[in-house]
């Protein structure tokens, strides 16, 4: 992807085992600035493991991988360049959204945080319920919380894995403009989602993970999105 | 050195937020803290056994399984929405992390210990006007040392299915050393002996927390790794 530049996430041979299955199996891949990965795959693919290595939450077994040039897991620099969306929500269910939010800002060392907290619920629609305590709120009310929570400190690396999980119409148009505000201002994007329409439409590239391999990297521009949805339905069929 | 406690202090101060707004920790511990004392004071044959010989049992063994039952809480927190990934994937360092809620820890089980005291002494008659200040430094020396050594063991038992049993179980052991020099230093002074007396305990004590806060600091960032 994008050759001459220097890639913001690089994995070269990625390896991660949990007992005898192999989770992730020597992938390779690199995500420069303004480009968003869509990474799709069938449940136990090891799109989750691959993300939490790129995160720093998973040591790798073998193989490495380096986040805006440094390697991960890493120290607090590579760590304040990344944005960990999950389908969990990461929050905490007693303290509101607002305070949630202002916590991370504050760990991130974001200046005003109180304001940037309130920016970060305004653009994903959910400053109205700023002062609910987040166990209050719906599946998809946590959510567009926990994707605010990932972005308040304007990270240059998104690692999504399912973010739409729970939002609604309005929720996921929210959060589809702020994933292409996000890559339009040069963050690199890996997005981990089973919906195959919704990734393609944020996506400048995309990749199939099966078994713990990737089998498919493209760019987006090279395939119709109708033919590589039944590619990807035969191939998943296909190694089953 | 100054982001480190800054960010020490703002998690320590976010699981306190957590534990006011919730309080079921604290009341759960301090209802179990009240019962204890008052089964032992009905189990207590006062001919047999001085309240100043059963107070700095029936004292430690509060603390103690109290202390177990909020340090559980410590880490369940975390694991509820998968929080502790935010955590780790922010720029905050390990050794932060554990500074913090261990002090948050710290708070608790010195609130908890601030009503327990008075509790005991109203129970088994026991003035503790002129020993107060030597008391409250062995209970806040060994409520350091059970906090380090609880929320390290708090952290390994949470992603655990047997949480429950395995913090207990991991934690027991290392209170010894800390609950030994507590429980006597605490009978010295309660018998009426002269507070020099108790000082070698308090030295021991003393002692074992530097060695526990540190070892326990240093280890945690391993209990994270999956």
């Amino acid at each position: 992807m994008n050759g001459n530049q220097a890639a913001v996430i690089e994995a070269e041979s990625l390896v991660r085992a949990f007992g005898d299955r192999r989770a992730v199996d020597g992938v390779s891949l690199r995500v420069h600035s303004g480009e968003t990965l869509a990474l799709f795959g069938p449940n136990g693919a090891g799109k989750t493991t691959l993300l939490r290595l790129l995160g720093g939450l998973l040591k790798p077994e073998g193989g490495s991988a380096r986040v805006g040039g440094e390697k991960v897991p890493g120290g607090a620099d590579v760590r304040r360049q990344v944005g960990l969306i999950s389908h969990r929500t990461l929050l905490y269910d007693a303290l509101t959204a607002r305070e949630n939010v202002e916590f991370f800002a504050r760990l991130y060392r974001v200046a005003s945080p109180r304001e940037a907290a309130a920016r970060a619920l305004e653009r994903m629609k959910i400053a109205d319920r700023s002062e609910t305590p987040v166990r209050a709120l719906s599946r998809g009310m946590k959510q567009r919380v926990s994707v605010a929570r990932a972005t308040v400190h304007s990270p240059t690396v998104i690692l999504a894995d399912e973010p739409f999980t729970g939002l609604d119409a309005s929720g996921a148009r929210a959060l589809s403009a702020l994933l292409a505000e996000l890559r339009e201002s040069g963050s690199a994007v890996v997005l981990v989602t089973h919906n195959i329409e919704e990734g393609l439409s944020l996506a400048t590239h995309a990749a199939i993970m099966h078994r713990g391999r990737l089998v498919r990297t493209d760019e987006r521009k090279s395939f119709d999105a109708g033919d590589y949805a039944s590619s990807y339905r035969e191939l998943v069929t296909a190694g089953e | 050195m100054n982001n480190f406690l800054g960010d020490a202090l703002l998690i320590a101060r976010k699981d306190l937020a957590i534990e006011f707004r919730t309080r079921s920790a604290f009341l759960s511990v301090l209802v179990f803290a009240l019962l204890g004392i008052v089964i032992f004071y009905f189990a207590w044959d006062s001919t047999a056994v001085s309240a100043a010989d059963l107070a700095p049992g029936v004292l430690w063994v509060i603390f103690t399984f109290s202390g177990l039952l909020g340090l559980h809480r410590s880490f369940g927190v975390e694991q509820e929405e998968g929080a502790i990934d935010g955590l780790l994937a922010s720029p905050v360092s390990r050794e932060a992390i554990f500074l913090g809620k261990a002090g948050a820890n710290l708070i608790f089980v010195l609130a908890v210990q601030a009503i327990a005291i008075p509790a005991v002494s109203l129970f088994y008659n026991l003035p503790l006007g002129g020993i107060a200040l030597p008391l409250s430094a062995i209970a806040i020396l060994a409520a350091i040392g059970l906090v380090a050594v609880g929320t390290l063991f708090s952290s390994m038992a949470a992603n655990t299915r047997l949480s429950e049993l395995l913090l207990p179980m991991l934690s027991l052991p290392f209170f010894v050393p800390i609950v030994i020099p507590a429980a006597q230093a605490t009978a010295k002074l309660l018998s009426g002996r002269p507070v020099g007396e108790a000082m070698s305990w308090l030295r021991l004590l003393l002692a074992f927390d530097l060695v526990f806060v540190a070892a326990c600091m240093l280890a945690y960032p391993f209990t994270l790794e999956e």
